[in-house]
């Protein structure tokens, strides 16, 4: 974005006072805005992260331009309310933002409004000059080995919306009655599992993590959590916060296998300062586990290893262990590969927890899906063969990244938009009636949107009710409730 | 703007002000004083008492944004460089998401050599979230972490370029760890 043209814009910003219709004075803004009354109308789908950076920078590099956010839930900010662990409450700092940008003047948020089912997107096209597909990924890449739907598996993705409050998955109902649980993958969303599993009582009943799991979590047997990678400990995906956050949680220690580590040492030295530093505290762990110690709980990687079976308990009610087969690394560094040796072996647990990555699903036959990738197909954010169709965060590049590497590629989306409203690939020019041609439809259709003036009445009684339990929030973990909130 | 008293670090966010959006509307994270870290609200106590004096007690910083453009504002000792940022109203997308709380790489900018080694101790947790910042440099530091003394006066910082350009211009790709 040409930043002599941004205080253009902040100096005329008073001269146009949002009304479209009084005309652009100058010919930088009359390109940019379109013909009296009708000016520029974007609507974002989904109102997380992606979806309100995407808005953010439309609002700030235009100075017409009108936002709709939609979001299928009542309540908005996407995986920062359900995904950001309860013991992180300084990441969900951005929802200062996230809520400065829905209460601008040119911007709204339509809650319980899910896209693909209530309205579908060709009907947004119809309402919008540009639609932008924001809606992330909720699926999960399935594991694909016998008995993993056996009580006690869960996919990290179910067990992260369990104990955050997401709606669809208040009634999992984790087992964590036994000692051992595995978990299949080695990211930052592992972590945040495995953290969860092991910490003190006193740390999470002081953060919005919901009653229920509060109380699932009192009543827990676990006390061991091994977190499996099917490479080595140079190729783990988890960031050095994360690990360290596991090195020092209270009452625990870890349980490492030393001989893991040969030859990591030696590997250090050439590997780039953020792999350099965060193998080190591994290695430091590890070694700190060989000492011993008298801690209750403990936690470890396992390298090396791939799911082959999940083995039910002798009445097949549940999962009792898991078959593990043993790979060896072809290759070094990121790229390399893991490769079967044949070899297996059997780890007893109770709980079984697959975080091997998210997946974005196709939201409307219309729209443009990868499905090898599970991304919308786009360049710079510009879903391929589809004009005024946009994509921006874990739609658009996959299900990685930590929410800053959301917030750049959401602004990128949002410059390649205005990019082509001002060279006129997008065609601004005819009066488009945004979500005044929207809501009707969906109120014809029984759907009831939430604005964001009705979430702010959810949150200040979920607040209240936080209160009075000593946490930051208490959330409300069903859909009718939520609406009953906010339409009260 | 009142006393400041020390606030842990982690600020709940119901603490945090959410300034009302202004005429220019520039849709910018802000903070209060619960992020920094102790050296900082030490001297920030401080200087609150001496922040409406004459502007010789000003530190005099340059800021080069992404375009390479210069930008020269003052900031009170004892502030750190992401209240100068929100203060004077510095217009660099996304910066200080995490408001200053050690949980984004938001504020990350880099220093001259000789600056650099000027300033104070850099903790782990600062190194743990710079491991994360995009054109991570062998002077960078977080903005919230680097609180201004009169010895840093005249100081030039630079804000990284954006990842626009260091990433390729084609589809996103998946990891595949």
């Amino acid at each position: 974005m040409n930043t002599s043209r941004v205080f253009v814009f902040k100096q005329l910003k008073s001269l146009l006072r949002v009304k479209c219709s009084s005309a652009a004075p100058s010919n930088d803004l009359r390109r940019l805005t379109a013909t009296p009354g009708s000016c520029p109308k974007v609507c974002v789908v989904g109102g997380g992260p992606a979806g309100f950076y995407t808005a953010q920078h439309l609002l700030k590099a235009h100075p017409a331009v009108q936002v709709d956010i939609y979001e299928r839930l009542p309540v908005p900010f996407g995986l920062v309310r359900f995904g950001v662990a309860p013991d992180h409450p300084e990441v969900k700092n951005v929802i200062n933002t996230f809520t400065q940008t829905a209460q601008h003047e040119r911007c709204s948020f339509h809650g319980n409004v899910n896209v693909g089912k209530d309205v579908s997107v060709q009907e947004l096209q119809q309402a919008y000059h540009a639609v932008v597909l924001s809606y992330g990924a909720e699926g999960n890449r399935s594991l694909g080995v016998p008995g993993e739907n056996l009580s006690g598996v869960y996919s990290a993705k179910d067990f992260v919306g369990w104990y955050n409050g997401l709606p669809s998955n208040k009634d999992l109902k984790p087992d964590l009655s036994r000692e051992t649980a595995v978990i299949l993958g080695q990211g930052n969303v592992a972590l945040d599992v495995a953290r969860i599993l092991l910490s003190p009582l006193d740390i999470l009943k002081e953060t919005d993590i919901t009653q229920p799991a509060l109380e699932a979590l009192a009543a827990s047997r676990v006390r061991r959590v091994l977190i499996v990678g099917r490479r080595g400990p140079l190729q783990v995906a988890c960031t050095i916060k994360e690990l360290r956050e596991m090195v020092n949680l209270p009452g625990t220690m870890p349980e490492m296998v030393t001989a893991e580590f040969q030859g990591i040492a030696e590997a250090l030295k050439d590997l780039p300062r953020p792999r350099k530093r965060l193998t080190e505290l591994m290695l430091k762990a590890a070694q700190g586990s060989s000492e011993g110690g008298g801690a209750e709980k403990r936690w470890g990687f396992r390298f090396l290893r791939s799911p082959v079976e999940i083995l039910p308990a002798p009445d097949v009610s549940r999962a009792a262990a898991i078959r593990l087969g043993i790979n060896r690394l072809e290759g070094s560094g990121e790229g390399a590969r893991a490769v079967p040796t044949g070899e297996v072996e059997d780890v007893e647990c109770g709980l079984i927890i697959s975080s091997i990555g998210y997946q974005s699903l196709p939201i409307d036959p219309t729209v443009p899906f990868d499905p090898r990738k599970a991304i919308i197909p786009n360049k710079m954010g510009r879903v391929q063969q589809a004009a005024g169709l946009y994509c921006s965060g874990w739609v658009k590049r996959g299900p990685t990244g930590v929410i800053a590497t959301t917030m750049n590629d959401s602004f990128d989306t949002a410059r390649s938009l205005i990019q082509d409203m001002e060279t006129g690939e997008l065609d601004t020019s005819a009066a488009k009636m945004g979500s005044q041609a929207v809501t009707p439809l969906l109120l014809k259709r029984g759907v009831n949107p939430v604005s964001f003036s009705d979430w702010k009445k959810i949150d200040t009684e979920e607040m209240k009710s936080g209160k009075a339990a000593g946490k930051p929030r208490e959330k409300m973990l069903d859909v009718a409730e939520m609406l009953k909130a906010a339409h009260s | 703007m009142s006393v400041a008293p020390a606030i842990h670090r982690l600020s709940s966010v119901s603490k945090v002000l959410i300034r009302s959006i202004s005429a220019h509307n520039s849709l910018k994270t802000f903070s209060l004083a619960g992020h920094r870290d102790q050296a900082c609200t030490r001297s920030r106590q401080f200087s609150c008492y001496t922040r409406p004096l004459r502007s010789e007690n000003k530190v005099t910083v340059h800021f080069v944004n992404r375009d390479g453009e210069k930008m020269t504002v003052k900031g009170s000792p004892g502030d750190s460089l992401l209240d100068v940022v929100i203060d004077q109203n510095l217009d660099f997308d996304g910066f200080g998401a995490c408001e200053g709380t050690l949980a984004c790489s938001t504020c990350h900018l880099i220093f001259e050599e000789e600056v650099y080694k000027q300033l104070g101790p850099i903790t782990d947790e600062e190194m743990d979230m710079l491991d994360l910042a995009y054109g991570l440099t062998d002077t960078s530091r977080l903005g919230c972490q680097i609180c201004l003394t009169k010895s840093l006066e005249g100081m030039t910082v630079r804000v990284p370029e954006s990842v626009t350009d260091i990433r390729q211009p084609d589809m996103g790709t998946t990891s595949s760890s």
